[in-house]
């Protein structure tokens, strides 16, 4: 019962009798399609805008002033995971990476410990965790947010152990960072930043799901399912590679790409597949490499590139493997 | 009065800056409103999460974009 509820097998069930007295015969690609739509839609929607909901409000008691304290104060592999954990849940914009990056540089924090932070952070947020969890399940969700945070400590370390810290361009360490008071928020605003959040992010990818639902439908109806099986499926060992390769200039809003993931994944293509692709749009977008590539010179970028890349590959191959 | 909107002119930055233009004109004060683009002067401004709003030299708002009302507020 509760696995009905939280797997929306009701909302299956209501989408498919009012599309049955619309006169729509679920048993032809059309019905598929359009059921497939509708449900997606409302799905999603319902789940967004809930949970944004509550987790921004428990959010709000992270801020990115208070994440820099308490790494300031920390060292060793331990502040890469604690690092990468704060990551999931401080609330960040991926405009503000530069700051961040030099607030987080002139505190002290290791270059490494900061990239651990910057790459879990676009990969594992709210939205994606709660979509995912809507689509797949709470098993993949979990799955998926662990192997993010596992990709973060472990490429961040990496960055670490390779002292690259020559890469970062010389103003970053000549800037002197100003003061400012962490605010105490009050239980009305962090009830204000939370009904915002979820305004900002439905307006934000709103558009990318309905365009990525929509291609999730049509392929729902239509892909050739031998074909993504024979090319993309579990058994072909370049499924990941091509994916995570595609998925870098593309850049699209991981909320957008997972209901073409789904439609892909009922076709038979791997879901380890389907994941590396979501994770490589989000922590290997161009815009945030551009962003960047204001603080760091390209070879840093070239190095964070490969080794994030290579971790998401790792992670898809483990999951077309083992679920 | 001088007000900065301190930001590296992101949608976020337009957003704070074209409220603050509101809010300025409701409250009917003589300000200066400007756009502070550069990142090494929004550090030093003590900032790690854009947009901020800094009203005669100090930062009252970061990491936000608030409502009108709220920057009406910061401006008396």
């Amino acid at each position: 019962m509760i696995s009905y509820i939280l797997n929306f097998g009701w909302l299956e069930d209501l989408v498919t009798k009012l599309l049955v007295s619309f006169g729509i015969d679920m048993e032809t690609r059309l019905g598929g399609s359009v059921h497939f739509f509708f449900y997606d839609v409302i799905k999603i929607l319902i789940l967004l805008s809930l949970m944004i909901f509550f987790i921004s409000y428990l959010r709000s008691y992270f801020s990115v002033e208070k994440t820099k304290k308490i790494l300031e104060k920390m060292g060793g592999f331990r502040s890469h995971i604690v690092a990468s954990l704060l990551g999931t849940v401080t609330p960040f914009c991926s405009c503000s990476s530069v700051p961040l990056f030099i607030g987080f540089i002139e505190g002290g924090i290791p270059l490494g410990v900061t990239f651990s932070f910057l790459i879990t952070s676009p990969i594992v947020n709210e939205a994606a965790f709660i979509i995912l969890m809507g689509t797949f399940g709470v098993k993949v969700a979990i799955l998926y947010a662990l192997a993010g945070i596992t990709v973060g400590v472990v490429g961040g370390y990496l960055i670490h152990i390779l002292k690259l810290e020559r890469y970062i361009e010389e103003y970053v360490y000549k800037v002197k960072m100003g003061q400012t008071d962490i605010k105490k928020i009050t239980r009305r605003e962090r009830i204000e930043f939370a009904k915002e959040n979820v305004k900002e992010t439905v307006s934000k990818i709103w558009i990318y799901l309905l365009v990525g639902i929509g291609i999730g439908a049509v392929i729902h109806g239509w892909a050739p399912e031998d074909l993504l099986v024979r090319y993309a499926g579990p058994e072909n060992p370049f499924g990941v590679l091509v994916a995570t390769v595609i998925a870098i200039p593309l850049y699209s809003n991981a909320m957008g790409t997972i209901p073409i993931a789904e439609a892909l994944i009922n076709k038979g293509v791997g879901i380890g597949t389907a994941l590396a692709f979501m994770m490589a749009t989000t922590a290997l977008s161009f815009p945030e490499m551009v962003l960047l590539k204001k603080v760091v010179k390209i070879k840093l970028i070239m190095i964070f590139i490969g080794i994030v890349g290579t971790g998401i590959l790792i992670v898809g191959y483990l999951f077309n493997y083992f679920l | 009065m001088k007000i900065e909107i301190l930001g590296t002119g992101c949608k976020k930055c337009k957003e704070l800056y074209e409220r603050t233009l509101e809010a300025v004109k409701i409250e009917g004060i003589d300000a200066e409103v400007i756009k502070e683009e550069d990142i090494v002067k929004i550090i030093e401004a003590g900032l790690m999460s854009t947009p901020g709003l800094r009203v005669d030299g100090k930062v009252v708002s970061y990491g936000k974009v608030p409502k009108v009302d709220e920057i009406r507020k910061y401006l008396k």
